[in-house]
This record gives structure tokens, sequence and C-alpha cells, in this order.
């Protein structure tokens, strides 16, 4: 396995690019649901596909991807809606609304697969990959179809860029301005179902809410502007699709979806970390920082108190004496040494220290800032 | 009915039952995803106590999927308190990953046992009753059936006696911490009896059902009461009609009866919403037109009421006026006049309105609220 294979091994090319054009599309578009604090509807969204498959198989007997994908996106949004209305005329809350939906559906979506399943006609087999995503039966006509159809709904997405960035963080202000925000809602809706349902085939009906949840909240941490946000989760999400193909294929009896679905959560895992400002090393070192500052100051105003209070104003305090007044918050040594280093104090007989010149106008200075 | 029928349709029905009771604090604590996440991360703990126990059957399984159930929770409450992303996110990020290391080390490592995605997902509720307890050679029934019937058991205890306590730390944790209940017990301990349940019931209608069977029911009941006991009671009801129904649907189609049973639960629920007193979709649709209604009758007397005795009296009362004055186009104001006529606040004098005491009354009433 190398890099070459994956321009000449026909099987993995197409899984691959299938993957990547999926990350692409459904990291974009989970960016607007993240945001927007929709991101369970990918969960609702992808389990009530099911019984739009299911459907669509039976109506019209065809397994192409486009009518597939259609019946799934109908069912999608029609649950979409469900949900919504629910939510507006009853007092079940969002959550609840989500699960019926997602569950119910998902059921109904069982009941006629196992129902096709069990009716004596060939031509069934394959739409139970739907559940799980098969990347390995991706053909070039299907990466054809999801690249088309993705294109479709990223060229939507630039278009009503203003729009939707209006809608996403202040649909009140969009409404005064004479934007039809009800149409971009369900507009904005309708490309996040369909960034789903075309990721469906790949990663199946499970794990495709990872694939709208997980590149958008890594992306989140790195950026506070839409437009590279938008952008970094298309490209976490399409990186995550490839490197999730070519290690799944890599290895044996590796399955992709779940592969994918590891990827893009190890992405997810170090952006919380590392991202600059938000990530969690980060703001650990910041509270550490802050920590040591505190009880340096705290030395320092001892010391001070210390110094008035003496009548040799240079007078040496022992160590012990400033442990005392410290009162158990610690770390009175390294204060000392770091009071030290910046030349406030200086060391007298091995363990007793006296503040400086500069020591005691430091003091000062916050003395005075600490009674304003 | 054979025997057999009777013994699956026992297992739904305890099934739906045990599922229901840990589902209304799920729905009320608005937590109703954490269900969703947890039915799907057992998976990891079932196989990885497999491995461990290398025995299908050993309680130790589901010992280890409770466990990674409440690791779930645990793990959503850590994300969220990092503060860097929200709740619904937390969840959608943690269930997927440990559903797909389950789903890896199965396909990596189980490849040949009895232990597939799609038994854990769909289960086979027809094939329950086959698996039976048997003690000293005698047969005692379905071993399903003890099992949830436990988990049914442990559940009611559960809510029995701590019925105060779940009632208080689910409306009012500020209160509950204040009186000293520890919510965060009480909601650990559900959080684990969510995931036994789960594990116990995934195993007859499959992981994505049980969130069906937690859900559904308690959302249909909540339509329906305020009471907190009824809707537990109500709750079960219909998760046992869910279980019915769908055995007898998916009997009809010869197709899987988990499924079938979420879809009934689907179809009750949809019935409710449409039907219920109150909350119902035609109830609302039924109290909004009736106001509609109420409040241009109000207008009409108000109207009247303000020009009573006045010099346009003439004018302003006709009803073609309203036209021009209320924005009312003519069949409107008429069947406005008409149903103010029948509540017997005004009368039509040859075109020109009058009010009655009562219509007058009506008006002073409405001006001074």
């Amino acid at each position: 396995m190398n890099l070459f294979d994956l321009f000449s091994d026909y099987t993995l090319r197409t899984v691959a690019l299938g993957a990547g054009v999926l990350g692409l599309v459904s990291g974009a578009l989970g960016g607007y649901a993240v945001l927007r604090k929709q991101a369970l509807l990918g969960d609702a969204v992808s389990h009530a596909a099911l019984p739009g498959i299911a459907l669509a198989f039976m109506l019209t007997g065809s397994k192409a991807p486009l009518v597939l994908v259609l019946g799934a996106a109908i069912a999608g949004w029609l649950a979409t809606l469900l949900v919504i209305s629910i939510v507006k005329t009853t007092r079940i809350k969002d959550d609840s609304a989500l699960g019926l939906l997602l569950s119910v559906f998902f059921g109904f979506g069982l009941m006629l697969l196992t129902f096709i399943q069990r009716t004596p006609d060939a031509a069934k087999a394959g739409l139970d990959k739907f559940l799980f995503g098969q990347a390995a039966t991706l053909l070039a006509s299907d990466v054809l179809t999801m690249s088309v159809l993705g294109l479709i709904v990223l060229a939507l997405v630039a278009l009503l860029w203003k729009e939707f960035k209006l809608l996403t963080f202040d649909p009140a202000f969009g409404a005064s301005l004479g934007f039809r925000m009800r149409f971009l809602d369900v507009a904005l809706t309708t490309l996040i179902v369909v960034a789903i349902v075309v990721g469906l085939q790949t990663v199946g009906v499970v794990l495709m809410s990872a694939m709208i949840v997980a590149p958008a909240s890594a992306a989140r941490q790195w950026t506070d502007r839409l437009a590279v946000m938008i952008g970094l989760a298309g490209l976490f999400g399409a990186l995550a699709g490839v490197s999730g193909a070519v290690i799944s294929s890599s290895t044996t009896q590796l399955p992709t979806g779940p592969t994918i679905v590891l990827s893009i959560s190890v992405l997810v895992f170090f952006s919380l970390c590392l991202a600059p400002n938000r990530g969690l090393v980060w703001s650990w070192a910041r509270r550490q920082r802050n920590k040591r500052q505190l009880r340096v100051d705290s030395v320092l105003g001892d010391l001070f108190t210390l110094a008035q209070q003496h009548r040799d104003a240079n007078h040496a305090h022992s160590i012990s004496v400033l442990r005392a007044m410290n009162a158990g918050r610690g770390g009175v040594k390294r204060s000392l040494d770091e009071m030290r280093r910046l030349g406030w104090v200086q060391q007298v007989n091995g363990h007793e220290y006296a503040l400086t010149q500069l020591g005691r106008a430091e003091a000062e200075k916050k003395m005075s800032q600490s009674e304003v | 009915m054979s025997t057999l029928q009777i013994e699956i349709q026992l297992i739904a029905v305890v099934v739906a039952a045990a599922c229901a009771l840990p589902g209304v604090f799920l729905v009320l604590r608005r937590m109703a995803l954490m269900s969703d996440a947890i039915s799907h991360a057992i998976l990891l703990g079932i196989v990885l106590a497999f491995f461990i126990t290398e025995d299908l059957s050993s309680p130790l399984l589901i010992l280890g999927a409770a466990a990674m159930g409440v690791l779930t929770v645990t793990l959503v409450e850590l994300i969220v308190r990092t503060r860097l992303v929200k709740e619904d996110a937390a969840i959608g990020l943690v269930f997927p990953v440990l559903f797909s290391i389950g789903v890896i080390l199965i396909s990596k490592f189980a490849g040949n046992v009895h232990l597939d995605t799609d038994a854990v997902l769909l289960g086979e509720l027809a094939f329950a009753p086959f698996d039976r307890l048997v003690v000293f050679g005698a047969d005692l029934g379905p071993r399903a059936l003890y099992l949830m019937g436990s988990i049914l058991v442990l559940n009611l205890l559960f809510i029995i006696i701590f019925y105060k306590e779940l009632k208080l730390a689910t409306f009012d944790a500020g209160l509950a911490a204040a009186l000293g209940f520890v919510p965060l017990v009480i909601h650990y301990v559900l959080m684990g009896l969510v995931s036994i349940t789960a594990v116990g019931a995934f195993d007859v209608v499959g992981s994505i059902l049980v969130v069906a069977l937690m859900i559904a029911p308690p959302a249909t009941a909540y339509l329906l009461t305020d009471r907190l006991a009824r809707l537990i009671g109500l709750s079960v009801l219909f998760g046992a009609l869910s279980a019915i129904g769908g055995y007898w649907l998916a009997r009809g189609l010869d197709a899987s009866i988990a499924g079938a049973m979420a879809t009934m639960a689907g179809v009750i629920f949809g019935l409710v919403y449409l039907l219920a007193p109150d909350r119902g979709l035609i109830a609302i649709a039924r109290r909004r037109r009736r106001q509609r209604w109420e409040f241009a009758q109000t207008m009409l007397t108000i109207h009247l009421l303000n020009h009573e005795g006045t010099l346009e009296a003439v004018r302003e009362s006709r009803v073609e006026h309203l036209r021009e004055h209320m924005r009312w186009d003519m069949t409107f104001a008429r069947r406005v006049v008409r149903y103010a006529e029948q509540h017997g606040l005004l009368r039509d004098e040859g075109g020109s309105l009058i009010l009655t005491d009562e219509g007058r009354s009506l008006a002073q009433r409405a001006v001074v609220t």
C-alpha cells in the first residue's frame, strides 16, 4: 500500500474520491447545522431517510442512486418538517421530537426493508448497505452522481452566502432587511438534507450524523470567521474521508464508514486540545500562568506590608514568615525566585528576602491599581 | 393464538413497558437523545465484555454495556463542560466514536461468532421465545421474558421508591439540590437504568428501536396529561399498545416485528397529535378559529358601543360600513354579524346594528381589561 495505489488502483481511487466528496459536502453544510444548534438534525435526517429509500425502491423497482437519493431526501425532509412543526405546535421539546421522528421513521424503514427482503425479488439485495454503508461497492458512476449533487449544493451555498450568514447569526435582522427568512430556512435545511443523503451509501445511516457534526465542531475551534470555518470543515471532512478510505483498504476487515468516523474524531480531538486560543491545552496553560501571577502578587504584597510595618524598610524577612502570611496558598519559594529574577527582591543571608527599590515601586503600583 | 404468539407478545409488552418507564424522565428532562447515544454506545460495552468472557449469554455483558452507557453520559458532560461545543453536538461527537470502535472490533476480531452488527441494530423478536430458560431440566419459559421482566421490576421499584426525589430533581433541580437530594446522583442512577434497559431490550428489538420505545410513548402521553403519575401510566399503556399492534402488523406484512412496533408507536403518536383534546392539532385549529370569531365579535361590539348615541351612529352601525372601518370584506363582516347575533350580542334591524344589553356589557368589559 503506498500513495501510488491511490492513483492506480481503480477501486481505491473511486472509494477515496467518493469518501472525499462526501466529507467535503457534509463538512461544509454541517458547519451551518452546528452553528444553528441543529447538530443532531443530521442524525434524525439520516435515520429518517431509510423509509424513503425503501419506498423509492418499492415504487420504481430501481436501485439507481439518483432514485434512492431522491426518496431518501424526501423522507428526510419530511421528517425535518415534522420535527419543526411538532416543536412549534406542542410542548414536546426538540430533543424528544428528534428522537421520536428518528426512531419511528427508522423503524418504519426497517419494516419496509424486511418486507422487501421477504418478497421473492432478486433485485432487493443491496438496500441494506444503506444501514452501515459500503464504500467498497461505490462505482465511478455513483461518485459522479455524488459529485454533481455535491457541486450543486456547494454552488447554492456560495450563491446564497450572505443570506445564509444572516439566517445563521441574526435572522431577525435579516427579516428586517426584507429577506425572506422562512424561505431561506427551508432552503438551507433542504441543502443539509441533500448533503446527508448523498453520503448515506458510503458511511450508512447510523454514522452519517458524525460526518455532519464532527468536521464542523473541529473547524469551529480554529476560527471565528464563517467563511474560514465552512472551508475548514469541508477540508477536514474531505481529509477524514480520503484517509479513512485509504486506511480501511490497506487493512483487512476494516469497515470504511467507522474508519472514516474515527479519522474525523481524531481531528476533532486534536482541534479541541490544540486549537489556538480556544484549545484546552492553551486555556490550561493560561490558567496556570494566571495562578502563578496571582501567587507572585500575593507574596509581593506580603513583603510590602512587612516593609511598611518595619522601622527599617530594607529589613530582610525570613521565608517562613512569608509562608505563614501566605496562608497555605503555596509556591512561596517559586514566587520569590521569580521575583528575584525580575529584580524585585534580593536575597539576604541565605533565606531572608528584602524588597528592592524596583520591587517597592512595583508593589506601590499594584496597590494603587487595586484601590482604583 | 399459539403459545409462541402469546410469548412473543408478552415479551414485546414487557420490553415496551420497561423502556417507557425511564423514557418518561428522559423526555421530561430534555435528554431524549441521550437514549440514542446510549443505545449505540452499549455495542462497544457488549463487545468488550464479550472479549473478556467469550460467552454471549454472560451477565457480564449487561454490566459492561451499562458501564459503557454511563461512560457515554460522562464523556458528553465532560465535553459540554469545556464549553467548546454545545450539548447536542457533544452527543453527536461521542456516540459515533464508541459505536465505530464497536463495529470495527466486531468485524475485525469477532467475524465468526454470533455477534453481528445487524442483530445489534435490528434485533429479532421472533426468535426470542426459542431461547428458553431451563433450570434443572425444567422449561420455565423464554429467557428474554425473565431478563426484561427483572429489568421492568427494577425500573418500577426505582420509580416507586424514589418517586418524590425523581419528581423534584426533574422539575426543579435547584430546589432538589438545596434540599439535599443530590440531583446528580439521581441523574446518574437514571442513566444507569436507561443503559441496563437498553442492553436488555436491544437483544430483542435492536438498539434504534429501543429509542422508539423509550421516547414515542412518553411523548404521546405528554400531549394528554399534566400529572406525572398519569404520564407514567399512559406511557406504559401506549408502549404496550404499540407492542401488540406492532406484532400483528408485522405478522400481516411478514416484516420485522421491532420495525412494526416502532411504526405503531409512531402511528399512535400521530393519532394523538391530531386528536388530543386541548393539545391536538385539530383542537388547536378549532380553538384558533373560535378565537378569531370571538375577537372579531368583540371588536364589533366595541365599535358599536363607541358610536352609540352619537350623530354618526346611523352611518357607523351599517353592516356595509364595516368594510371601511374594520377592513373586513363583506362576507366576513356578515358572518361576524351573524355570529354575534347568535350569541345575543346585537340585533340587525334593517341593516342597522343595535347592541343588546349583553353586547354592551361585553364591550365595556373588553375595553376595561
